[in-house]
């Protein structure tokens, strides 16, 4: 088949530990270089801490794997270096539209309100995703990343992690104080720990192809319920880079995956879909069974599981990699207080609290996505087509059509590290909110926009209508937050002026700030490193506030 | 009183933040209520939820534009 991209090789490099035959121990050790645990590894390098990464491949994510990431993802990418590239490569979009035989029948755009910077969504190859990260991790000295290690052994004790690792010069026996399992799906340190996880197989098979060619069509994610090509089952189709196109055939639990892969079995059903003799190539085909399911706990002792190795998804709504490169960013820089002695290893617990709640949101959403897409009852599919056949005309219907509510981020509204509200606000930035994002001017320069001052620290954002105006002593009281062993760093939002005490300002140009955080002035927000609401308060009160980070840290 | 064909789902005391989910919600538990019935028992179930529905809406006017609405293109 056809190859738009060139697939990189890593270099294999012989370790240390075999040339000189001895065990090695590394602070932090992470197996899997996948988007997630590349993730991972750059978020921990990025805040100073020494990172082995290893993987027994030598290259990227091969054929046709995720496809959509999404707004909060690429928030997530941006403050680790590569949003940028993915954007930049990427195909954006915000309209997906639904069709039920003939007619369209709902349509619904990921990003409705102006003044974000990042789309609803972009869609990219997986392997480019990698690329990129990979890209990201060598610039960075203290991240060691070793291919064709494959680790064959895994037992933990109290203080570490014992790992036996295969490389094609032997192998050898590496320790470490924590180990970050991101080896996918299938998990083998799973198994080799002899953990669980539980969950549900789809009874129902996709014919998944990507596809090379020239086409005029939208940048929308479309979906087909029962069309004309196709009757009784769906298709999605959505374009990627490089004039790639992904298109999804629903087969049915019956249909045999080897005879269904074959190029003549397969040109046919596209040429059907395109209705015309458009030239295509077949850059890949491939046949998946999904499941979803999760592990009870993510975090086990000095082990802790990220993305796929711990929760699965099935891809109506593009969940997979969206929410591991969320976990990456809710665990990094817990485990980094953890690790330099600033909060108790129960912050590890509120990982899993925050992010198996955000698997089982997750997971609802995709089961309710693949239950309407193929429902499993006489009387399911009744009530479908009876959703499909009103959502033409009566606006209530299209709501409940659902061919894949896309990933978004979870509220943790009843996360034990936020403080709630002791004062009243609207709105949706709420203690445990991801944040939203707003065009600012800083007075520092950088970003144009909110979230990239946001991150990698906790931070107050403090508002008041003219910066210029905030009193000496309260300024002074905002920059002393900065002096503790978690410190905490002040932006000022104003609509104008430059705070004192070479304090940062962020002008809300647009008043988006305003608007999204209901801020009145002396409006306090605390926010996490990972850009989450940990408090807020209608005064700024110093006390508060540092009792908020104790708080979100496990240390109160 | 019209018909109302606008989104129109909620449950009382619980805060939504994606509009989708109020409407999956109520979808996934009316699915639900079907579970492991044979098409004679869900034929049943359903009327008995439209006798009920229908009783707790009460305005015949309201009742008959449904109908009318529901048999349309069938
Ligand atoms: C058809 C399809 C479409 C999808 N579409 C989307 C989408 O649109 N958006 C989205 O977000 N997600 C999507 N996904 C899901 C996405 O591909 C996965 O969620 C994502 O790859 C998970 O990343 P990961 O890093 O957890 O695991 P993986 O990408 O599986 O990486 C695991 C890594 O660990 C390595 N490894 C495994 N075992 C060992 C070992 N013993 N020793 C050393 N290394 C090891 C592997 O070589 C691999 O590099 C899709 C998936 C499929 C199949």
């Amino acid at each position: 088949m056809l190859s738009t991209f060139q697939y990189p090789k890593f270099e294999y490099i012989r370790p240390p530990e075999i040339a000189e035959g001895r065990d090695g121990h590394y602070p932090v050790i992470i197996v899997g270089a996948g988007p997630v645990g590349l993730t991972t590894a750059i978020d921990l390098a990025q805040q100073g801490q020494k990172v082995l990464l290893v993987d027994n491949d030598d290259t990227v994510s091969l054929g046709s794997r995720g496809v959509c990431y999404a707004k909060r993802a690429l928030e997530v990418l941006d403050r680790l270096g590569c949003g940028e590239e993915m954007v930049a490569k990427g195909v954006s979009w915000n309209v997906g539209r639904t069709f039920f035989r003939e007619e369209e029948v709902f349509s619904f755009n990921l990003c409705p309100e102006p003044d974000h910077h990042r789309p609803g969504m972009i869609n990219l190859q997986q392997y480019y995703l990698e690329d990129y990260l990979v890209k990201r991790a060598r610039q960075l000295p203290n991240l060691e990343m070793r291919f064709k290690h494959n680790v064959i052994g895994v037992t933990q004790g109290e203080h570490v992690a014992t790992l036996r690792v295969e490389t094609p010069d032997g192998a050898c026996t590496l320790t470490t104080d924590w180990l970050v399992v991101a080896d996918g799906a299938r998990s083998p340190i799973r198994t080799m720990l002899g953990l669980d996880i539980e969950g549900k197989i789809f009874m129902d098979r996709f014919l998944i192809a990507d596809v090379v060619m020239k086409a005029e069509y939208p940048t929308e994610r479309w979906f087909w319920f029962d069309p004309p090509f196709h009757p009784n089952q769906s298709v999605l189709l959505h374009r990627q880079a490089d004039n790639v196109w992904r298109i999804d055939f629903q087969l049915g639990w019956g249909a045999d995956p080897e005879t269904e892969k074959k190029p003549e079995n397969v040109i046919p059903r596209i040429k059907a879909m395109l209705g015309d003799n458009r030239e295509f190539e077949l850059e890949w085909v491939s046949v998946y069974t999904f499941q979803c399911r999760r592990m009870n706990s993510f975090n086990h002792g000095r082990v802790l599981f990220v993305g796929d190795a711990a929760h699965q998804v099935s891809p109506f709504g593009a969940r997979g990699a969206n929410s591991g490169i969320q976990d990456a960013d809710n665990l990094a820089w817990k485990l980094k207080l953890v690790m330099d002695g600033k909060a108790p290893a129960t912050l590890l617990d509120t990982y899993t609290d925050e992010r198996g709640f955000a698997a089982d949101e997750n997971i609802m959403n995709s089961t309710r996505s693949t239950d309407f897409i193929t429902p499993k009852s006489a009387v399911s599919k009744t009530f479908r087509n009876a959703v499909l056949g009103l959502a033409e005309h009566y606006p209530f219907a299209r709501a409940l059509v659902n061919s894949g509510r896309l990933s978004v981020p979870s509220f943790f509204t009843d996360s034990c590290l936020n403080t709630p509200d002791a004062d009243t606000f609207s709105g949706d930035m709420v203690p445990g909110a991801p944040m939203d994002d707003a065009p600012v001017v800083a007075s520092s320069g950088g970003s144009e926009w909110l979230l990239g001052h946001l991150g990698d620290c906790f931070q107050v954002l403090h508002y008041v209508e003219d910066a210029d105006a905030l009193p000496p002593a309260t300024a002074q009281a905002l920059a002393a937050l900065a002096d503790a062993p978690i410190p905490v760093e002040t932006l000022v939002v104003a609509n104008r002026g430059a705070a004192p005490g070479g304090l940062k300002t962020l002008l809300d140009t647009h008043a988006r700030i305003k608007a999204r955080y209901d801020l009145e002035p002396g409006t306090t927000y605390l926010a996490r490193p990972d850009q989450h609401v940990a408090a807020r308060w209608r005064n700024f009160d110093a006390a508060a506030i540092r009792a908020a980070v104790a708080r979100a840290t496990c240390n109160a | 009183m019209a018909l109302n064909t606008q989104t129109n789902l909620f449950e009382p005391g619980k805060r939504y933040f994606r509009a989708f989910s109020p409407g999956d919600d109520f979808y996934e538990a009316l699915i639900d209520t079907h579970r492991d019935l044979s098409d004679e028992q869900s034929a049943m179930v359903n009327a008995r939820l439209i006798l009920l529905l229908a009783n707790h809406i009460g305005d015949i006017s309201v009742l008959r534009e449904a109908m009318q609405i529901a048999r349309e293109g069938v």
